[in-house]
């Protein structure tokens, strides 16, 4: 087995890495635990220490001043004294705004990443059947959206589903009247489905692009009908893909912020909006915290069932 | 087998929801009237228009220093990261490092923002740095999500990557870092490349951290073009929006070609 921290004699050839290796034994580091250390300590204080800190204000309550929140720690007389509050945790049960966002956010990302699979698995299934020369084509059109931006490609939706917009010009063109399509929950499917077709499509056909087609021909061959194919061969044997492509739009959807404010009315209730709406508009920091605290965990739930469920389908293809 | 007639409809009628909101953005950029969904006639002027708004010409660029400047923090830390996680096997804190590593992916945007203003407000207060909020703020919260979207590109380069020709420079006597710099290096350049570009993508195309750890007139494109679409259509937007387009357009077409070409000659069709 290789790896780099091998003792090996020095090089004849002075290069330029020589001297900064000699350098940093020299202070007694070894280049191993500077690749290592970099990265930790980065992501240490610019990601750890932040949920952390998130977590600490979200005991705070709400003060006018600069910070806006109640310190953690006072010191009065020499002693240290530490102050948590609970009212923002409280609010949140007990409000029903939070409890009614967190589960229209739910059954928002829900809906979508059901009828997001629906759209997704034939588009992925006929990329990978179809012949070479396409399949590089087809692929490229799903990654190029990818690649354009989020933000410009929820207002291309504004654009198409507006009172005048081309849906209902196309309408008015049969003498059908105009339909409210912006600023409902409607909208804001449309906007997700969308927006995560691509992140849908891709990992379901690095999956099925590998299914064995011979499998597929000996089911027809013994007389099954293309449907029961489908649903005793492909559809077990794609699990893994469907499970990797519904936790990449289920999970950034249930936090959505720019859907919901473009495309949805104010009764879209969304729980990354809410949280927003605290911030900027209320300027709550601990409640905005707060949120945030429990939208971490509405978040990490989905994603340990699915990746349960992941390794599930991994053991069982393993044991067979 | 027999080739039903379900699988084609529907993957055209998915290409046509995924393509006709776009198409109908880059026509009606074309178009005369400022009426951004009622066809008048052929016209360029909004991109003229375009040319004219400073504001959203200097959010432009401010955007693409920060997008620079992510990119390269994060392809630096998101290299060193996917070095330590597949090559050095058994190290303390590993899964603590993996975990932490790809956690950003699954972060919501919001709570990343907030996280991250909360955090630059505490270490203003307590140990004066950083100053204020404005671009090196954006830069470092875009360097660290930024960071593990790498880390996954490179990673998944590394770990197919065949270890004899390590080992083979390694026997022949060069230190890590030399193997590190004359093989690795070379031979993972194109993840490298890719993981650049995704993250420069990425910064370039956030509107929610930004929002939240800008300070005033620090606002990136995403902010300025936010703020417009909010008051409704505009068409200058639709020709800014046809102008990105194309450039990635452009550059996905390159990149095909190029992977298509430099593929063996027995390996194409």
């Amino acid at each position: 087995m290789s790896s780099y921290d091998t003792e090996s004699p020095a090089p004849r050839r002075r290069r330029p890495w020589t001297a900064v290796e000699r350098a940093l034994a020299a202070i007694g580091l070894s280049g191993k635990a500077l690749v290592i250390a970099a990265p930790a300590i980065w992501l240490t204080v610019f990601f750890l220490i932040p949920l952390l800190v998130v977590f600490g204000i979200s005991l705070t309550v709400k003060q006018f001043g600069r910070p806006p929140y109640t310190p953690l720690l006072t010191n009065e007389d020499g002693t240290v004294q530490l102050t948590l509050h609970l009212n923002n945790y409280i609010r949140l049960f007990t409000d029903g705004l939070y409890v009614s966002a967190y589960v229209s956010s739910i059954r928002i990302a829900l809906i979508s990443t059901i009828i997001t699979l629906c759209i997704g698995y034939p588009m992925a299934y006929a990329i990978a059947r179809a012949p070479d020369q396409w399949r590089n084509v087809l692929l490229m059109l799903v990654i190029l959206p990818f690649w354009t931006s989020f933000l410009l490609r929820v207002y291309a939706l504004t654009g198409f589903m507006r009172g005048n917009g081309v849906i209902n010009q196309f309408l008015g063109l049969f003498g059908i009247e105009p339909l409210v399509m912006m600023q409902t929950d409607f909208a804001v499917y449309v906007g997700i489905i969308y927006s995560y077709l691509p992140f849908m499509i891709l990992p379901l056909y690095t999956n099925l692009v590998k299914l064995d087609s011979v499998l597929l021909e000996a089911s027809a061959d013994l007389g099954a009908k293309p449907l029961r194919t489908f649903l005793t061969i492909t559809l077990p044997l794609s699990m893994p893909g469907i499970i990797a492509g519904s936790m990449l739009v289920f999970i950034p959807a249930i936090g959505e912020f720019v859907i919901p404010s473009l495309l949805g009315g104010p009764s879209t209730l969304m729980i990354g909006r809410v949280l927003w709406d605290e911030f900027f508009g209320n300027t709550n920091w601990p409640r905005a915290s707060a949120v945030a605290v429990a939208m971490l965990i509405v978040v990490v739930i989905p994603i340990m069932l699915l990746q349960k469920a992941q390794d599930a389908v991994q053991d069982r293809e393993r044991t067979k | 087998m027999r080739r039903g007639w379900f699988i084609p409809i529907a993957a055209s009628l998915g290409f046509a929801f995924l393509y006709a909101p776009i198409i109908s953005l880059v026509v009606f950029s074309f178009n005369e009237s400022n009426l951004v969904t009622v066809w008048s006639g052929f016209s360029t002027k909004w991109y003229g228009a375009l040319l004219a708004d400073r504001q959203l010409l200097d959010a432009a660029w401010r955007s693409a220093q920060v997008a620079f400047a992510a990119a390269c923090i994060a392809l630096v830390l998101g290299t060193l990261c996917a070095v330590a996680l597949v090559r050095f096997r058994k190290f303390r804190g590993r899964t603590v490092l993996a975990g932490t590593a790809s956690a950003p992916l699954v972060m919501p945007d919001v709570i990343t923002g907030l996280a991250l203003l909360l955090l630059f407000v505490a270490m203003e207060a307590t140990l004066g740095w950083p100053a204020g909020r404005g671009l090196l703020t954006i830069i470092i919260a875009h360097s660290t999500f930024c960071t593990a979207y790498v880390v996954v590109v490179v990673q998944s380069r590394l770990s197919d990557l065949d270890l004899s020709l390590e080992e083979a420079a390694m026997d022949l006597g060069a230190s890590p870092i030399r193997v590190f710099f004359d093989i690795t290096l070379p031979i993972i350049a194109p993840a490298l490349v890719s993981g650049w570009l995704l993250a420069f993508t990425l910064s370039l195309d956030d509107l929610v951290i930004a929002s939240f750890v800008s300070g005033p007139g620090s606002s990136t494109l995403p902010m300025v073009i936010f703020s417009k679409v909010r008051l409704g259509v505009s068409p200058d937007v639709n020709a800014l929006a046809t102008i990105i387009i194309g450039i990635v357009a452009l550059g996905v077409l390159g990149a095909t070609l190029f992977q298509l070409r430099s593929r063996p000659r027995k390996m194409r069709a």
